[in-house]
């Protein structure tokens, strides 16, 4: 059993920060050079982390997948990054932007740690705006934000609707900045195979080279994972299709607690499926709430085209449900009610999984200009992908996996429960709770690799001044490659009949119909023995093509899916440990009268922690909540 | 700073400059020819003579070859560079909608560059000393050209290759030396159809008045 | 729908690589066009062959990853599209499509469709960023910018970095995708400070990696999957003789 201690500093919420950072322990700078730190992944958090820790004078080595670490998939957020600048005089503070994530979250997120990524979020947009990032501006030449996700105040910083990719520019900027001053090498198109574990402390990790195949060592003084979320472990999310759990996973199996993985937001607007082929769901932004209405047919099977159904018989069931948020209700929420519509047979398109969202009266209200100038590039793009015009019939959209509150467990300084390894950005569990809301997850991902991380990781490198330089010929590196390198062996040695990919879409369809966005006691048992089943019928009928020594999609495609596996069984146990309802975690069971959810704070108001434990289930810690600076409250948007 | 003068840009910038001092002779060039049109000889065979002896002339005329040679030079070594950086060529030829002509820059080039060769032998050799012939006299060589059929046509058709090269080389030079927005690039695309039409009409022009009323 | 494909194959950057046809039945126009080679991949695979590669991430047209030149276009015939948000709909029934990878001296084959453009990446390193430490930066609003300043170098910024620009190019010329991010900084106060030495380096970077120079054709703009304008290389221009 590990022990979970949180290291939250005393004193009153505002002052922990702060305090911390006084008492926190340095690293002198000629020390530093001296000191190597592996980061993982390219995104707003690893690039972010990468190039501050490359600017403060370590020796930094940055790995991810892509053939450029302009390509994380950070790059992908549209809606915008939130700060608490109160840059609209509406009575905004870091206060109540930290309350505003903790009730999102649902009462599940440590209090310390989320206050101080609102804390560090005006330096992010200080940061972003100083190097170049182009967020959108009022005519005074000032910085222009709007109201987003469901709040009521307008924080959110946005550079159209591609404030990720702009974000994302900006810390791979920052960290080319680095390569050029030799602070940071870059080694892109690789994939972490596992973390080599040395006296209990993180020193290196074992990489593949995906052009050559090549199985490498890398050693350091610290590792820090920035390797995104899990969402893909549904096969069709709007994740990038080759994101992965891996890295995580492997943590994980080297002793770092994974903490509440079932905790998955299924985001309510996405492209629905159009055929069995489809690789990916396109995300449509949220945005498109603020004037879209969501309907389905009154009629159970109504397949008339959307124009013909009359307005009385159709059902605008956020509205309907929800008077006072109507069709701006949480994320969780709206993805609940499109699920429960098209469940009970009154879904629309081809097969019924979709609602409309109908922007036919904002036009008749606002006229076509003003939608198009709002939502002009995303209705391109909605007509580019299904051939339908939005202007002159009602989108369709349905939800889809996105973003994932649940990973690896981190204390107040981003540490795991494994000395010397780092979880910062979307892989780390800590500051969304059971529910992120909008965006606020390149706020943390920002915050963690600039301005957190940075401090922190040097309390745990002060002590490691005096350990040499780590060198990649121990034990444990043997070992750990030869493992690695087995695995690798055995994939390509099955050569059954089914592909990675073929398995991967019935790994998704089992998590999403169990462990989805709605989740009962039978079906998660059900989804339990399907995965094993599944993870078996895997081990023994993969089909891999080519070699090792190569680039070989399907084998990188494979050793991610054997991950998604086990992974996918950390999360069905998690889910059905937590027999209450909260955020985006719903249990059928655990609902109010009128099918809202429902939190049992008495046996639930903790972190699930989970310790892995080799072939038998997992161990279950517990870091209890203690909310000494809110009121827990139930989240209500009727 | 080598690297800053020998750069690709930095040779396309001095290219564009070449480019347009060119152009700037070109209308000169053609009022000295339209006075072939008279038939005294004197205007032209006297313009022909102040071209040559004039000194301010010969500094520009030095500066005209020296600006010849390096368009040319600068046009080869950047073409070859750009050869050169698409080694395996496609299978299905590009598509791409581009600006008209663009893409012949070199062949367009060339081919005028072999009637300046000509042209230099009917002409400015004769002057230098180097071809036999009248220097006092151009008037009458170019006559005599002109009576030559095949001639003409060559020559029509060097100038019709130059219009198609003048047409993408006024704006592209623009371009290349950054003076290009929203309001003057329109205005630029438009006299270079112009220019690239009027200015080859305008010396194709003077064999065909020759034949037809001379 | 049926198609005929022919496809460049190739084993490895060494080996000798050719075009190779194979028969496709059974493509939905709802598919993308990666969607489509996945399902081409998908019955290699149960026939024991190898499948293509290609490189592809996010699927949504922004990351830049994927990219392929299809029947003589860059990203394929539909202007403002990327690969993977190129829909079958756009190909007739029974039509053939060729498939080859980028074409550039700075971009060598690595397998198949992939092709390595690192070089885009050390272009960036020499000189696309500004120099601001985090840290030290002032409060985000002390920085005025006009709004029609701070619109255009959003729309250069909005480069992905897919390199179709140099695949457009017949002289294999990355000009749109440096004068992006020279213009992004270039409108900006925060990149006036190291302008000269940006757009020098950047220049010269470009240079060492044996891309060809712009000739002002224009083909990358009409290839641009995200239309950046041309005017840009226009901008760059006057930046790099500024910096003289």
């Amino acid at each position: 059993m590990i022990t979970l201690n949180a290291k939250i500093p005393d004193g009153p919420l505002e002052d922990k920060w702060t305090r911390y950072k006084s008492g926190s322990k340095l690293v002198n700078p000629a020390n530093k050079k001296k000191l190597d730190i592996i980061v993982i992944g390219t995104g707003l958090s690893g690039a972010g982390a990468a190039s501050s820790l490359g600017e403060l004078g370590y020796n930094v080595k940055v790995f991810c997948y892509q053939d450029s670490p302009r390509r994380a998939h950070s790059v992908a957020a549209q809606g915008g990054i939130n700060a608490a600048k109160n840059y609209k005089n509406d009575g905004d503070n870091i206060f109540r932007l930290f309350y505003d994530m903790i009730k999102g979250g649902d009462f599940r997120a440590r209090e310390a740690n989320v206050y101080r990524i609102a804390e560090v979020s005006n330096q992010v947009i200080d940061h972003y705006t100083a190097i170049g990032v182009p967020f959108a501006r009022e005519y005074g030449g000032t910085l222009d934000t709007r109201s987003f996700g469901g709040v009521q105040v307008s924080r959110t910083f946005y550079a159209k609707g591609q404030t990720g990719q702009q974000c994302l520019l900006g810390a791979y900027s920052s960290l080319n900045r680095q390569i050029k001053a030799g602070t940071v090498t870059m080694f892109p198109r690789r994939d972490m195979l596992d973390l080599v574990v040395i006296d209990g402390k993180a020193r290196g990790i074992i990489t593949r080279n995906l052009i050559t195949g090549e199985i490498e060592r890398h050693s350091a003084h610290a590792v820090v994972l920035a390797t995104g979320g899990y969402g893909t472990v549904y096969y069709l999310s709007t994740l990038a299709v080759n994101s992965n759990a891996s890295a995580a996973w492997k943590a994980y199996k080297k002793g770092a607690a994974f903490a509440n993985p079932s905790f998955v937001q299924i985001h309510p607007t996405s492209i629905p499926q159009l055929n069995e082929f489809q690789s990916k769901l396109t995300l449509m932004s949220e945005s498109l709430r603020n004037d879209g209405r969501i309907w389905v047919p009154k009629n159970k099977g109504d397949n008339r085209p959307a124009n013909d159904i009359p307005e009385e018989e159709r059902d605008y069931y956020l509205e309907r449900r929800y008077p006072a948020f109507g069709n701006l209700v949480p994320r969780d929420v709206a993805s609940r009610a499109a699920k429960e519509r098209c469940d009970a047979g009154y879904g629309v398109g081809k097969t019924g999984l979709a609602v409309n969202l109908d922007f036919r009266d904002a036009i008749k209200k606002q006229g076509k200009k003003a939608i198009e100038n709002k939502y002009g590039n995303l209705f391109e793009m909605y007509s580019a992908i299904t051939g339908m015009n939005p202007y002159e019939v009602p989108m369709q959209i349905y939800p889809a996996g996105h973003y994932t509150m649940g990973g690896l467990w981190v204390d107040y300084e981003l540490m795991t429960t494994i000395p010397g390894l780092f979880a910062i950005g979307e892989a780390n569990f800590s500051d969304h709770g059971a529910n992120r809301l909008g965006a606020s997850s390149l706020m943390q991902a920002a915050g963690d690799g600039y301005f957190i991380l940075p401090v922190t990781i040097s309390s745990y490198l002060s002590g490691e001044i005096r350990t040499p330089r780590i060198p990649t010929t121990g034990a444990e590196f043997d070992e750990t490659e030869k493992t690695a390198r087995e695995r690798i062996d055995k994939l390509l040695s099955i050569k059954g009949k089914e592909t990675a990919s073929s398995f991967h879409k019935r790994l998704g369809k089992i998590m999403w119909d169990y462990c989805g966005m709605t989740r009962n006691e039978e079906g998660l048992m059900k989804a339990k023995e399907l995965v094993t089943e599944l993870k078996k019928e895997f081990w023994s009928n993969l089909l891999v093509t080519g070699e090792g020594e190569d680039l070989n999609q399907q084998l990188e495609k494979a050793g991610r899916v054997a991950d998604f596996l086990e992974l996918a069984g950390l999360m069905i146990t998690d889910a059905l440990n937590r027999k209450e309802s909260c955020g985006a975690h719903f249990r059928e069971e655990s609902q109010t009268p009128d099918g809202e959810a429902k939190r049992i704070d008495s046996e639930y108001s903790y972190v699930a922690a989970w310790e892995y434990n080799g072939d038998n289930e997992p161990i279950l810690n517990k870091e209890p909540l203690k909310f000494e600076f809110v009121e827990l409250k139930e989240r209500s948007y009727k | 700073m080598n690297k800053v003068l020998f750069s690709a840009v930095s040779k396309k910038f001095v290219m564009a400059l070449a480019g347009l001092f060119l152009l700037l002779f070109l209308p000169v060039h053609l009022g000295i020819n339209l006075m072939l049109l008279k038939s005294d000889p004197e205007p032209f065979n006297n313009a022909a003579h102040f071209m040559a002896t004039f000194p301010l002339v010969k500094v520009v005329e030095v500066l005209l070859f020296l600006t010849i040679v390096i368009h040319i030079s600068y046009g080869i070594i950047l073409q070859v560079r750009n050869w050169l950086a698409r080694p395996v060529r496609y299978a299905v030829r590009n598509k791409a909608d581009t600006t008209a002509f663009s893409k012949f820059m070199i062949w367009t080039g060339g081919s005028v560059l072999i009637f300046l060769v000509i042209h230099f032998f009917n002409f400015y050799f004769i002057k230098l000393g180097i071809v036999e012939g009248d220097p006092e006299d151009f008037y009458s060589v170019a006559y005599q050209l002109f009576s030559i059929p095949g001639y003409v046509i060559l020559y029509w058709v060097c100038f019709l290759l130059l219009g198609l090269h003048l047409y993408h080389a006024l704006q592209s030079a623009f371009q290349t030396l950054g003076w290009v927005n929203e309001f003057w690039t329109p205005v630029i695309k438009a006299v270079s159809l112009i220019y690239s039409i009027v200015l080859p009409l305008g010396f194709a022009a003077i064999p065909l008045i020759i034949w037809l009323f001379k | 729908m049926k198609l005929k494909l022919k496809i460049w194959r190739q084993k490895n950057a060494k080996s000798k690589g050719a075009f190779v046809s194979y028969d496709l039945d059974g493509v939905s126009p709802d598919m993308s066009f990666l969607e489509m080679l996945d399902l081409l991949n998908s019955r290699l695979i149960d026939d024991g062959k190898e499948p293509v590669a290609f490189d592809h991430d996010c699927r949504e047209g922004i990351c830049g990853s994927c990219g392929m030149y299809i029947n003589g276009y860059p990203h394929g015939p539909v202007p403002g599209l990327t690969t993977c948000h190129l829909s079958m709909r756009y190909f007739k029934e029974g039509e053939t499509i060729v498939i080859e990878p980028w074409r550039a001296r700075p971009f060598p084959v690595i397998k198949d469709l992939i092709v390595d453009r690192s070089a885009l990446d050390r272009i960036q390193v020499a000189g696309g960023f500004i120099s601001v430490t985090a840290g030290a930066a002032s409060e985000a609003n002390s920085i005025l910018v006009t709004k029609k300043n701070s619109d255009e170098a959003f729309d250069s910024a909005i480069c992905i970095g897919c390199g179709a620009c140099v695949a457009a190019c017949k002289n294999a010329s990355p000009m749109l995708f440096v004068s992006a991010k020279i213009s992004q900084y270039a409108l900006l106060p925060q990149g006036k400070p190291e302008a000269k030495e940006r757009v020098r380096a950047m220049i010269a970077e470009m240079d060492r990696n044996g891309f060809g120079n712009c000739s002002n054709t224009g083909a990358c703009e009409a290839q641009c999957p995200k239309q950046i304008k041309l005017l840009n290389i226009a901008r760059l221009n006057r930046e790099y003789f500024k910096a003289f």
